[in-house]
Parts: structure tokens; C-alpha cells; sequence
């Protein structure tokens, strides 16, 4: 059953600890050119960056293997960086061009990856939850021992569907984990606005759903509450409550003047707490990598990320034609 | 003073049934509360209790009856040394026959009049192939059955669709054949079970989902709308959604505003989704195979008043019917009269009707509203120059206003009078008999419109 907050840390090697440090750099510097460019007004409409949050996806995704499956809400572009998407294709259906995954059709928060099984990008506060279960049925119907990751915020554990899927993952034993990336604001309004529960996870204990709260600023700490909530599904113990504590730097979208927080609560969480930081330090410390050998994830992570936003801007808008496609298939798709 | 027992109604919509067996014999003492005799409706087997008690002094109806109509005598109770009345007549067992009184319940429909020439009223199934008599209810069981068999990806859950095999018996069977696997009772919670339907066919599965009825599928409609519709375009065409979500649609009988809703005008307005409502037997076991195939989301509204009608259905190894493809069910050249779903009854029998009045109405049974056979409602109306619509929804945004505009825009030339759009009225779906028999279209009204559009 429920268990406390998880203090395990994984074992890893100094290459694994280089690669989170650059995969969540990537995140960062990719969402700083997002927001660039949505100043510039190359990107419309909604725009939710990840900025601070990177460690969640980069440690869940060092628990996964090969199969698994992943859904979350419109804050996406870091699960999707994460899961292996490519950042051209991501940045340019941010722009809204033919060379997005959406082919410019979903935009931000509606991007899709049938060979990395990244089921969306939802735009509906809530609604990926079922749908994870049912990714983790389609598994379980199969037979096969794959997981998927839910992740969902503070602000949707708060919808009714949640707890429909908590009771029904527990009763049927799905593989499915929830993730709740809890930074703590629901757009504007902060946990403690919102529910009197002192903690999220616990509410699974109702359906005797296990979990745990995780610091989500600590990459390693993520990646070992990962591999367990990992190994407990793929052992058809049923589903699993991750409660990764976590924060975003930027506003809820880029339209967000933030209002509901003091600057100094967020200078006070990039200074201390900054799992990128955090990493850094780590591999200074540990002498796993030398300040020249970040310099130059740096150097090549900024290359990748203007290559994208250069192939975002590039690509051409979609035809006209595909105003008319993709509205019926016309045969059955090949979805897994 | 003896009392009669009167054949009971166990359900809103059942209007006779089976005295499978009798648990009491003449002569027999009897209390309130005893079970007096077992009943099978079209849903169940239920169990019959005496309300007064007394001797039974005769049994009129005996066990194995089928087709008893509601409000029969079917045993007399008499008091304590008491003789049963002279009058008293063991009725012979009734058969099941169509019900010709002009109850809520319309009479099945009629066979096609002959066609006229170039109007192709020809069934769904080649010449000389075997029918026979089939209820809606049993082909969309046999559907489900046929293509769970054929392919292992097919799935079905929902609300008692398993150990209870169906809160109207549509998935009577389907646990005994397939297993707890692939018949899934849920719980109460259509948000939830909707959007776990959906995420299974993300992940490669074909799930059929039932709602015991759609006015519970309000509660998922931002799963069947944003989650299931929209995906496949918001994804450039990757991730499609293969689900059936399939259930009772429109009124049934009696049970008031909340329960009695047409949703084909709703969801026939969402790009992404493909929307039916069959009206035969057949239609609901080729629609229902085609809409299990089908590589999209399909909205499958069927009718409680239906389930229980017969219809002559194909003897075919695998009967499908195409989207898109509208039925003739009657040539004329007089007046188009357009319905899908029960509103069909209404309009046939309003034919039926006109013919002896001298207007042959052409009768086009849509079966699926999105895609819509346009061409053959267009084609109808070049040659009628009139066009009534049919259906039990609401009049505002109805499936009827949208043919409209399509006639407009193809046919404007063709029309010799206004159309005329029949839906339910305006209003939420009153309770008292009488009032919901006013709010529901009625044949009435249908031959009234054709009178009205043909000027005659």
C-alpha cells in the first residue's frame, strides 16, 4: 500500500548522469526559444512552457523501456523532448507548419508520436487520465508488460474523471502510473486554494492505489521513485501514484502576468532548487565531467535548438489541401 | 368478490409478454407478496407477487402463453369459499401479432409498396438470399458476436453488459461466449469508462462501449468529442480512434425529460465522428458490423421501443451495410418524406396512409446521418418536388434543418412548396401520457405535412 516519501537514489553512471543533464538542458534552451519565438509572433495561441520542471520527464523517462507509453496534458514540449521526438518537428508545429508532427494542425498542445507512443498533447484539464488507462488496458488486453505514464497536474487531480479512472485502474489492475507534476500552481491558483487534502498522492489510498511524493527537483530522486512505480506495474500489482513535487519558473502560459506569486518565491526556488543546477554540481563535484565538457552539451544543445527554431521558421505553412485531410480515416489505423 | 389478475407491465416500454410458468394452482391459498407466476419480457425473466390474497380460482392464462398483452386477465382471485363467476372464460393463449391499437408503441412496419420504375427499393442483400424474422434487439447482439469473433481486437464494455447481459439484453450471451476479457462490466462512471474506451483504441484495440443510455453519455461527451472526434486531425493523421459507442437514444416510454433525448442532431454536428440510427432489423445488424469496422469513432444510436420489433434479416455469412447509403423503403412520386431511427414508423405508416388517400409518398430511411446520402434525398425531391423530414429531436439545429439547406442550396428549383420539418417539439420531455404523447412527432402529423405540401 502507500508508502512515504521516497528517499531511494538510483544508481547511475557518470555517462547516465551527463545524458540528464544534457536532455533536460535541452528542454530549458528549447522552451526559451519557444518563448522567443512566441514573442516575435511566430508562435500563436496558447504557448505552456516546462521551464523548471524538466527533471520530471528526464527521470521518468530513464525508468522507461522500449513499448512504454506516455500521455500528458498541453504543457507537453518536455515529455516530448524527453520520450525522443524530434525538436525540429516539435518546434515547427509550435509555428504551425507543415513540418510539425501535426503537420501544423495541433499546434502546442496537440502533438502526437506513434513511433516514440506519445499520445498527446490534451487540451482538455484532465482528460489524458482515462485515456492513459486505456493505453495501459490496450496493454494489458495484449498481454504484453508495457506501462504507460499518465502525468497530469495539481489543477486536473482535482477533476472527477481522475477518480473514476483511480477506482477503475485499481479494480481491473492496469499498468498505468500516475504522474502528478505538482508545481503547485493551478494556473493561478495555488494548491492550498484549491483542496483542503495535505497531499494529492494519498487520495489514490481511497482506491487502494499506492504512491508516493517525490522531489521532483532531483532528477535522481525521480528516476528511482520511476523505476519503482515501474516495476510495481509491470508486476501486474496495478497502478501506481507518483506526486512529484515540482515548479514552474514561468507563468502558466505566456500570457500569464503571474500575479498570484511573489518574484521572490521564484528566484528563491531557480537559486536553491534547480534540478539542472542541481545535475551540474553533481558532475563538477563527482569530477564526472569537467566544465569544458558541460561547455560544450551547452555549445551542442544550443546548436540542436537553433536548428530547430531555424526548420520551424523555415517550414513552409500547410498546404490549403490539408484544411480537408485527416478529418475520417480510411482505414484502421495501426496505432500500437 | 372475486378480482382479476391482470397481466402486469414490468418495464416503460413492454407491452406483452411470455407466462413462462405459473408457481400456483387453482385452489391454492395465496398472501400478498406470494409469487404468483414467472414473467418474461423482452429484458427479463421477473417474478409476478399477489398484492391481495384469496383462494386463485382460476387460471385463464396458461404457463408457456407467449405475446400475453399487458392488462390481460390471466387468473382470477377469489374469497374464501367463493365460486368463481359464470363469466369467466379461459382466454386461448394469445400469440405474439403486431400491435395494431394506436398505442404509443407504432405497429411494425409494412412491406414496400411495389417500386415505381427507376427508384431502387431493392434490399441490402442479394436476390434470393433467406431472411428471417429477427428482433433489432437480437441482430445488434448478433453483430457484436459476429465481429468479437472475428476479430480478437473487438472488445465491449459497459454498464451491466456483462453478468447482467445488458440493462435491455442486447449483450445477452456475449460473457458466456467471450469471457470476463472481452465483455467488461463497469462501474457507474461514463466520464471515466468513455475515455478509457478511447485510450484503448489509441492503443490499438476496436472497443465497443455502451451507455446504458445516451443521455448518460452527456457525462462523457468531452471524451467522445474532443478525445475520440478530433485526434486523428490533431495528430496530422497518425493516431485514429476505432471505437462503437453504441446505446438507446430518444425517447422510451414514460420516463420523463431526462431520459428521453434524441441526440442525432448533437453529434451529427462534430467533423470526426460518424453518426447512425437504424431503424430495422437489418440495419442495426449490417450498420452495427460496418460500424465496428469502421476505422473512426461512430456514434450508434439505436431505440428502446425498437429493440423488440421484428424484421426480416438476412441468412448471410456477413451482412454488412455501407455509410452514406440511404434506403428507399417506398417509391412515389408525390411527396420525399425523409426519417432514420423510429421516426421511420411514424413515416411509413403515414404512406400507408396517404396511398389510400391517393399521395404516394417516397419514404427514404437515412441510417446514417453523418455521412448523409444527400444524392438520394436530392434525387427524391427533383422528382417529388416536395420533401417532409421526420424525427424526434428537438426542432432548433434538427437533422431536418440541415436536409433543408441542403435542398435549398441543390434543389431550390425542384421545390413546389416550403418543407417541412417534423421533429419532437419544444420542449423537455413532459411525464403524463398524455402530454408525452403530444411532445413526441406522431403519424398525424406526418400526413398532415404531406397533405399540406402536396396541396391536396
Amino acid at each position: 500500500m502507500a508508502t512515504r516519501k521516497s528517499t531511494a537514489k538510483s544508481n547511475v553512471s557518470a555517462d547516465e548522469l551527463l545524458g540528464y543533464y544534457r536532455d533536460m538542458l535541452l528542454i530549458r534552451r528549447f522552451e526559451e526559444k519557444a518563448g522567443q519565438l512566441y514573442g516575435m509572433g511566430l508562435i500563436g495561441g496558447f504557448c505552456h512552457l516546462y521551464i523548471g520542471q524538466e527533471a520530471v520527464v528526464v527521470g521518468l523517462e530513464a525508468a522507461a523501456k522500449e513499448g512504454d507509453k506516455r500521455v500528458t496534458s498541453y504543457r507537453d514540449h518536455g515529455h516530448m523532448l524527453a520520450c525522443g521526438m524530434d525538436p525540429k518537428g516539435v518546434m515547427a508545429e509550435l509555428t504551425g507548419r507543415e513540418g510539425g508532427y501535426s503537420k501544423g494542425k495541433g499546434g502546442s498542445m496537440h502533438m502526437f508520436s506513434k513511433e516514440k507512443h506519445f499520445y498527446g498533447g490534451h487540451g482538455i484539464v484532465g482528460a489524458q487520465v482515462p485515456l492513459g488507462a486505456g493505453l495501459a488496458f490496450s496493454d494489458m488486453y495484449k498481454e504484453n508488460d508495457n506501462v504507460t505514464f499518465a502525468y497530469f497536474g495539481d489543477g486536473a487531480a482535482n477533476q472527477g474523471q481522475v477518480y473514476e479512472t483511480y477506482n477503475m485502474a485499481m479494480l481491473w489492475s492496469l499498468p498505468v502510473i500516475f504522474v502528478i507534476e505538482n508545481n503547485k500552481y493551478a494556473m493561478g491558483t495555488s494548491v492550498q486554494r484549491a483542496t483542503k487534502s495535505p497531499s494529492l498522492w494519498e487520495r489514490g489510498a481511497a482506491y487502494g492505489i499506492a504512491g508516493e511524493e517525490v522531489d521532483g527537483m532531483d532528477v535522481l530522486a525521480v528516476k528511482a521513485a520511476g523505476e519503482k512505480a515501474v516495476a510495481h506495474c509491470r508486476a501486474r500489482k496495478g497502478p501506481y501514484i507518483l506526486e512529484i513535487m515540482t515548479y514552474r519558473y514561468r507563468g502558466h502560459s505566456m500570457s500569464d502576468p503571474a500575479k498570484y506569486r511573489t518574484r521572490d518565491e521564484v528566484q528563491k526556488m531557480r537559486e536553491e532548487r534547480d534540478a539542472i543546477e542541481h545535475v551540474r554540481e553533481l558532475l563538477l563535484q563527482g569530477k564526472h565531467a569537467s566544465e569544458e565538457d558541460l561547455k560544450a552539451v551547452d555549445k551542442e544543445i544550443k546548436g540542436i535548438v537553433n536548428d530547430a527554431a531555424e526548420f520551424a521558421k523555415e517550414s513552409p505553412e500547410p498546404a490549403v489541401d490539408e484544411l480537408w485531410t485527416d478529418i475520417y480515416a480510411a482505414e484502421v489505423p495501426q496505432n500500437a | 368478490m372475486a378480482t382479476e389478475i391482470l397481466m402486469p407491465a414490468l418495464s416503460p416500454t413492454m407491452e406483452e409478454g411470455t407466462l413462462a410458468k405459473w408457481l400456483v394452482k387453482e385452489g391454492d391459498t395465496v398472501s400478498a407478496g406470494d409469487i404468483l407466476a414467472e414473467i418474461e419480457t423482452d429484458k427479463a425473466t421477473m417474478e409476478f407477487e399477489a398484492v391481495d390474497e384469496g383462494t386463485i380460482g382460476k387460471i385463464m392464462v396458461s404457463e408457456g402463453s407467449e405475446g400475453v398483452k399487458v392488462n390481460t386477465p390471466i387468473a382470477v382471485l377469489v374469497e374464501e369459499g367463493e365460486d368463481v363467476p359464470a363469466d369467466t372464460q379461459a382466454e386461448a393463449p394469445a400469440k405474439a401479432e403486431p400491435d395494431t391499437a394506436p398505442a404509443a408503441a407504432p405497429a411494425q412496419a409494412t412491406a414496400p409498396a411495389p417500386a415505381a420504375p427507376k427508384t431502387d427499393t431493392s434490399p441490402d442483400w442479394p436476390d434470393g438470399t433467406e431472411t428471417r424474422k429477427q428482433t433489432v434487439r437480437e441482430s445488434l447482439r448478433d453483430a457484436m458476436a459476429e465481429e468479437m469473433r472475428r476479430t480478437q481486437e473487438v472488445f465491449v464494455m459497459g454498464e451491466e453488459v456483462a453478468e447482467y447481459e445488458g440493462a435491455y439484453k442486447i449483450t445477452q450471451g456475449l460473457l458466456d461466449e467471450f469471457g470476463a476479457k472481452r465483455v467488461i462490466d463497469t462501474p457507474i462512471t461514463e466520464h471515466g469508462f468513455a475515455g478509457i474506451g478511447v485510450g484503448a483504441a489509441f492503443g490499438g484495440l476496436r472497443p465497443i462501449v455502451e451507455f446504458m443510455t445516451f443521455n448518460f453519455a452527456m457525462q462523457a461527451i468531452d471524451q467522445i468529442l474532443n478525445s475520440a472526434a478530433k485526434t486523428l486531425y490533431m495528430s496530422g493523421g497518425q493516431m485514429g480512434c476505432p471505437i462503437v459507442f453504441r446505446g438507446p437514444n430518444g425517447a422510451a416510454a414514460r420516463v420523463g425529460a431526462q431520459h428521453s433525448q434524441c441526440y442525432a442532431a448533437w453529434y451529427s454536428a462534430i467533423p470526426g465522428l460518424k453518426v447512425v440510427m437504424p431503424y430495422s432489423a437489418s440495419d442495426a445488424k449490417g450498420l452495427l458490423k460496418q460500424a465496428i469496422r469502421d476505422p473512426n469513432p461512430v456514434i450508434f444510436l439505436e431505440n428502446e421501443i425498437l429493440y423488440g420489433k421484428s424484421f426480416d434479416v438476412p441468412v448471410l455469412d456477413d451482412f454488412t451495410i455501407p455509410f452514406g447509403k440511404a434506403r428507399i423503403e417506398r417509391a412515389g412520386d408525390d411527396v420525399t418524406i425523409v426519417s432514420f431511427g423510429i421516426g421511420m414508423t411514424y413515416a411509413l405508416e403515414a404512406a400507408e396512409r396517404l396511398a389510400a388517400d391517393g399521395i404516394n409518398a417516397e419514404v427514404i430511411n437515412l441510417r446514417t446521418i453523418r455521412p448523409m446520402d444527400t444524392d438520394t434525398i436530392l434525387a427524391s425531391v427533383m422528382k417529388t418536388n416536395r420533401l417532409v423530414t421526420v424525427e424526434e429531436g428537438y426542432p432548433q439545429s434538427s437533422v431536418g434543418n440541415f436536409i433543408t439547406s441542403v435542398v435549398m442550396e441543390n434543389a431550390f428549383d425542384h421545390l413546389d412548396a416550403p418543407v417541412i420539418n417534423l421533429c419532437g417539439k419544444d420542449v423537455p420531455m413532459p411525464y403524463a401520457a398524455n402530454l408525452e404523447k403530444l411532445a413526441l412527432v406522431t403519424t398525424d402529423e406526418v400526413v398532415e405535412a404531406a397533405h399540406k405540401v402536396t396541396y391536396r
